[in-house]
């Protein structure tokens, strides 16, 4: 119990943050996303694509690619902004880390931000996804899965970006390097199966492109596509290397 | 747990402390105790060390040799009860500036693990210590320094620590919001709270403390009283300023023998006598002077003939 209440005490802060800031939140969770909708899902006049052994819309094949990559930028941007500005220029984790909490705590505490702003950006999109393509998109619960695991790792990413980087324009510079390739490259708007084999090896290595599979297999529900659990057990190890980073950070005060 | 049959008066017992920064050691084997119930003093210019000591001391930064026991908590097996027993106030204001007064206090007292029904209270009993209370609901962003130093202070009591570190407490405070919060040290250490400030203010280090530990390079060069570490170069001080346009100083043990001294100085010299103060006793001792901009080396210091030679 006393661990729940020590994540709960460092989330707490992060929520109240989250209450005074309700119309950024929502207006930067919202825009990007929708508009990368506009942009592939309309404007472009893309032609169906083959799914397993079904054709579907080329919007209902970007939807679950947009809530992936949503879950990333959601979770991650919100964790590591808010923890890079708390450790750099507030320097209010340093009061957090002189007080009786333990290390896993406090890893997992911070991480309930990110959670719970790429569960609500994710959510969003599927709800405009639903009503923009409600014949092939449906709610599962191995989508929530999905999401539930997705969001806590981004998150935990979002972490150890934010205990690595020592400025500001450091955590730019990794969004530019690794993040917004992922956003673009990681089967989000196209099928990586088409791609060759060493560039699928390559992509593969990024949890955006298991996260884009997984999502595309639970919301498209098609049998002939079934859902790639070693793909969520891959996501998952990712969230545990991350989570052990991010103790290893705090525990050795790389902070 | 060491024996608290031990040396049970002690709340910080440091041994052999060492910090290194690469090559450069931060810290170089400090030793350090400080009795329950005392006001104490680290004094000494930037660069010295004093941050690094209480980092250590407060478990924010690890170090490399040496032991720290802190209420009688190794910081190092156990940290977590060694946190129990300190609050810690940091040179720059390290409250969430997204948050209100109120939520930073809230967040503080659940970091600290208080029962839910004891934080409201507590908070509402130290904002009124401190008057804070009409300032609930301001954003921390938009208090002036003084202000918010007191919310740091709130947030560091809100748990009730056996001992309370400030790491200089008074940087970029105006005069009076210095007075107030030496008024306020004061009140929690009669109360017997013990406090550990860091200072490269010699004003504040004499008029505050019980105990003053002056520390350079990483290294304690003297401690004791303020009026122990002022009688060490003399306890009569004559400053005479002549033609060679340069402030002398000369230590003696009475002021029998000041005035003697004075005699034989020609009446080009513009003299005064005084008692000896701590920043006499620091400058003696280090050749250095602490100043608002921290490390000033004294011109002359050997010309002046101010060693303790002039004690007789």
């Amino acid at each position: 119990m006393s661990f729940f209440r020590e994540v709960y005490s460092v989330a707490w802060a992060d929520f109240r943050f989250l209450r005074h800031n309700i119309p950024n939140v929502m207006i930067s969770s919202v825009m990007s996303p929708v508009l990368y909708m506009i942009a592939f899902g309309f404007c472009l006049n893309m032609t169906d694509i083959e799914v397993g052994d079904t054709t579907v819309p080329y919007l209902a094949f970007m939807i679950p690619g947009i809530i992936a990559m949503s879950s990333l930028t959601g979770s991650f941007s919100s964790t590591s902004t808010r923890m890079n500005v708390q450790r750099l220029y507030y320097r209010s984790f340093d009061e957090m880390m002189m007080c009786p909490l333990s290390n896993s705590s406090i890893v997992i505490g911070k991480a309930m931000l990110g959670m719970f702003r790429g569960l609500f950006s994710c959510m969003l999109m599927f709800l405009i996804g639903f009503a923009l393509a409600n014949d092939s998109i449906h709610l599962t619960p191995l989508f929530v899965v999905t999401l539930l695991c997705c969001t806590f790792t981004f998150s935990l990413l979002g972490e150890t970006c934010a205990l690595m980087v020592n400025s500001h324009a450091g955590m730019a510079t990794f969004s530019s390097l690794v993040i917004t390739p992922m956003t673009f490259l990681c089967g989000t708007f196209f099928n990586v199966a088409n791609l060759p084999d060493w560039a699928q090896g390559v992509l593969y290595i990024l949890p955006l492109t298991e996260a884009s599979s997984c999502f595309r297999a639970a919301i498209l529900d098609i049998s002939s596509f079934p859902y790639p659990f070693w793909a969520l057990g891959v996501i998952i190890a990712f969230g545990i290397a991350f989570f052990l980073i991010d103790m290893y950070l705090l525990k050795n005060r790389k902070v | 747990m060491v024996d608290s049959a031990e040396e049970p008066e002690y709340i910080i017992d440091v041994r052999g402390l060492v910090k290194k920064f690469g090559e450069k050691n931060a810290l170089n084997g400090i030793d350090l105790k400080v009795r329950k119930g005392e006001l104490f003093a680290f004094l000494g210019p930037n660069g010295a060390g004093k941050t690094t000591a209480v980092r250590a001391m407060s478990t924010l930064t690890g170090f490399d040799e040496g032991t720290i026991i802190i209420g009688g908590h190794d910081v190092v097996k156990e940290p977590k009860e060694a946190k129990y027993c300190i609050g810690v106030i940091q040179q720059h204001i390290s409250l969430d500036k997204d948050l209100t007064v109120w939520e930073n206090m809230m967040a503080h007292a659940m970091y600290q693990q208080l029962p839910k029904e004891e934080r409201k209270k507590r908070i509402d009993e130290l904002s009124e210590y401190i008057g804070l209370g009409e300032y609930y609901k301001s954003k921390v962003s938009s208090l002036s320094g003084g202000w918010q130093k007191r919310v740091a202070i709130v947030c560091a009591l809100v748990h009730r620590p056996q001992l309370l570190f400030l790491d200089e407490p008074t940087v970029g405070l105006d005069i009076q919001a210095r007075r107030g919060l030496w008024d306020l040290l004061r009140r929690l250490n009669d109360d017997g709270m013990t406090i550990f400030l860091t200072t490269h203010y010699i004003e504040e280090a004499e008029s505050l403390c019980h105990h003053v530990c002056f520390i350079e390079k990483g290294k304690i060069i003297a401690e004791g009283t303020p009026e122990e570490l002022a009688s060490k170069v003399g306890k009569v001080t004559v400053e005479y300023f002549g033609p060679d346009r340069k402030t002398q100083y000369r230590y003696f043990g009475d002021k029998a023998e000041a005035n003697a001294f004075v005699a034989g100085l020609g009446e080009e010299y513009n003299v005064t006598i005084r008692g000896t103060n701590l920043e006499d006793a620091f400058v003696e001792m280090t050749g250095n002077k602490i100043g608002d901009n921290g490390f000033m080396t004294v011109d002359g210091k050997k010309s002046s003939g101010s060693s303790m030679g002039g004690k007789h």
